[in-house]
């Protein structure tokens, strides 16, 4: 019978069937970072388990850490060196693999997993942390858990998972020259809602997919959840065998040609059923940003700040009025008219090579405008790394931003750094009251408009 | 009575949309590796009157003397969604909320209820409309009873309203299980997952030489 690539992963790792839905799944990596990591480590030690297979667990300092230059310790996020050290120390306490503050395969969980090969294609993996479906772009089945859940997994291998449905996004047609991997998915969540994958694993297909490289794929997936999905997918295909097959975890020898071949089976057949398909014309996508407090309030740069009397949904309506309050502004104004305070260029969904070649290269010879304060935060040391050998880091101070070691940075608000008060244009994924900081205006949109927002001074797409 | 299966208490309604973790409890305000003492912390942004500050802001529901000691949340569809931090839910049970009924949830957050004893119901949005509608006339007097065992809840003049919820999860709520404990029970047959998938997919464990 055809099956589905959701399906395969799921029947690949069930271990064995609880209940009506609910299946005892197997997890073969496992992820923690400082934030909710420790805690989970220490939940544990508390009740005196060990961790099952600590050798395929990875605890990584990413979310609090500093990222401004010669970083130690030491954090802007108050109490923030406590939960470094607690996890240190928890870390080493339980034999796992840490990549600590100043480790060169440090960076964001999600970003180093991927770049590292420590997941690959057809592996399941889990990490309390919301955006763990980036993983999905490799064709892998990787979600977000909780604390607690992330103890059972450590103690066990696996967790009691309700079997979700399955959706596919296709995407037909061909996009726009100047539409990035970020305004597919802003589009998609915009189009559909912030709860329509609510429930589902959902697969991006179509030929707009296969035309991303691996960069693009994981800024999809990765804001997966900003639909509300339980995870993202993209089937591998030979552009996914060659990234992976280039990390340093690659299978090797005999066990390369076998793993591929595994991998090359990993897509939805022919005829597969699903619970649920959606069709989008890629026709319809222009460059975007938001102009609300959740992802799914986009507009076209081009476009003006809707009326939220024209939503026929109240709710809709309701939730519009309020973000327009937050963000301090009202219906009918040109998106080009909002004029932004900071610029931030970083997070699991745009920080990889290619996201800082696309906005560099818009930056080459330019400077951000005199009001604009513009921050770049490589999503890993690698790629901080890859980029300076490429002499990135040299456009972007050229052009006025700031170059930071790798983290989360200001993509969420610890108590620390803060864009509390600005409006800020940002290549992050979520636009919530006060993520940036206490009050902070946030407006998502791609590496290349962040670039372009920064030099003009005012929401912009970057020309092409 | 046993407190998981039956609660009887103040309902508070939240009807707004897509309240997400942060707003729940701002990452700002997870000071320590602990799950202890949140809440406080609980809608720290939107319950005082700054970021800095413990001065109750007077418009926020839950600082209004008609919602003081108030255990159930009426919320809106797409509550908790966002980051996973299970933070948000033990900042929830710390204040003393012990039920919240919304017509869809955030996923992980769902879950992380759960595992903290905490029922999170979907319940049709024109239900809860229905029960905020006459909680707000007189919230002190009009408090719900729930009850898990009978999938109910009992509101006006004893009149009673059925909600579903999965089995496992009823089980889970009901009975308190320790979830870890249950899968360590399952070590063999997650052992024999591990043999045959090993041969299968021998590179998954091999441990990485990153
Ligand atoms: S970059 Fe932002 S979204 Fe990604 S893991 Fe860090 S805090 Fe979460």
């Amino acid at each position: 019978m055809p099956t589905t690539l959701f399906d395969k992963l799921w029947e690949l790792h069930e271990v064995a069937v609880l209940g009506d839905r609910e299946c005892l799944i197997y997890t073969d990596r496992i992820f923690l970072h400082e934030r909710t990591g420790s805690i989970a480590l220490r939940g544990l030690e508390q009740a005196g388990r060990d961790v099952r297979a600590p050798g395929r667990v990875f605890c990584i300092m990413d979310h609090i850490v500093d990222t401004r230059p010669g970083r130690g310790d030491v954090t802007l996020v108050p109490h923030g060196r406590e939960f470094i050290e607690a996890t240190r120390h928890s870390a080493s306490r339980a034999g796992i693999h840490l990549f600590d503050v100043n480790d060169p395969r440090q960076g964001i969980v999600h970003v180093a997993a991927a770049e590292h090969g420590i997941v690959l294609p057809g592996m399941s993996a889990v990490c309390p942390d919301s955006h763990t479906c980036t993983l999905g772009a490799l064709g892998a089945l990787a979600w977000g858990i909780g604390s607690t859940e992330a103890e059972h997994a450590l103690a066990t291998s696996t967790l009691r998972v309700s079997r979700p449905r399955s959706m596919r996004v296709n995407l037909r047609g061909e996009t726009a020259p100047d539409v990035t991997a970020k305004d597919i998915i802003l589009h998609l969540i915009a189009r559909f809602g912030s709860q329509s994958g609510r429930g589902y694993a959902v697969e991006f297909a179509g030929p707009a997919i296969r035309a991303l490289a691996m960069d693009g794929r994981f800024t999809i997936c990765n804001m997966a959840v900003e639909m509300g999905a339980f995870t993202g997918l993209i089937a591998p295909d030979e552009r996914t065998i060659a990234y992976v097959s280039s990390t340093k975890c690659a299978p090797a020898g005999p066990l390369a040609d076998l793993a591929a071949a595994h991998w090359r089976e990993l897509r939805s057949d022919e005829g597969a059923g699903f619970d649920l398909e959606l069709e989008v014309d890629c026709a319809e996508i222009s460059p975007s940003v938001t102009w609300g407090t959740n992802p799914e309030q986009l507009a076209p740069i081009s476009g003006v700040v809707p009326d939220p009397d024209a939503f026929a949904d109240p709710r809709k309506a309701l939730a519009a009025r309020e973000a327009l309050t937050y963000m301090d502004l009202s219906a009918g104004t040109a998106l080009s008219s909002i004029r932004i305070d900071a610029a931030f260029i970083g997070s699991c969904t745009n920080n990889r090579l290619g996201d800082l070649r696309a906005a560099a290269n818009y930056l080459r010879g330019k400077k951000i405008a005199p009001w604009v304060q513009a921050l770049c935060v490589p999503g890993s040391s690698a790629v901080k790394r890859a980029a300076e050998a490429e002499g990135l880091d040299r456009i972007f101070r050229a052009a006025g931003f700031e170059w930071r070691e790798a983290g989360c940075s200001l993509c969420f608000h610890a108590g620390g750094e803060s864009f509390g008060g600005k409006r800020v244009i940002s290549s992050t994924n979520r636009n919530f009251q006060g993520r940036q900081g206490p009050g902070a205006r946030t407006h998502l949109g791609s590496p290349q408009t962040v670039a372009a927002s920064a030099c003009q001074g005012y929401i912009r797409a970057a020309e092409t | 009575m046993n407190e998981k299966v039956f609660h009887r208490g103040i309902a508070a309604p939240l009807p707004r949309p897509n309240i997400d973790t942060d707003a729940i409890i701002p990452s700002r305000e997870i000071r320590r590796v602990s799950k202890e003492g949140l809440g406080e912390a609980l809608f720290a942004g939107w319950r005082y009157l700054a970021a800095d500050s413990r001065e109750p802001e007077p418009d926020f529901i839950l600082n209004k003397a008609r919602y003081r000691g108030a255990s159930i949340l009426l919320a809106g569809e797409n509550f908790g969604c966002g980051s996973s931090r299970e933070h948000a839910v033990w900042a929830l049970k710390d204040f003393g909320v012990k039920a919240i009924f919304a017509p869809s949830f955030g996923g992980i957050f769902f879950n992380n209820c759960a595992l903290n004893g905490i029922l999170a119901i979907e319940l049709e949005e024109a239900k809860i409309r229905r029960l905020t509608e006459w909680v707000e006339l007189a919230p002190r007097r009009h408090q719900l009873e729930i009850d898990l065992e009978a999938r109910q809840i009992r509101w006006r003049e004893g009149e009673a309203m059925r909600f579903g919820i999965e089995p496992a999860r009823r089980a889970l709520l009901l009975e308190g299980l320790d979830s870890i404990a249950a899968t360590l029970r399952k070590k063999s047959a997650i052992s024999a997952f591990e043999e045959a998938d090993g041969k299968r997919r021998p590179w998954v464990y091999q441990l990485p030489d990153v």
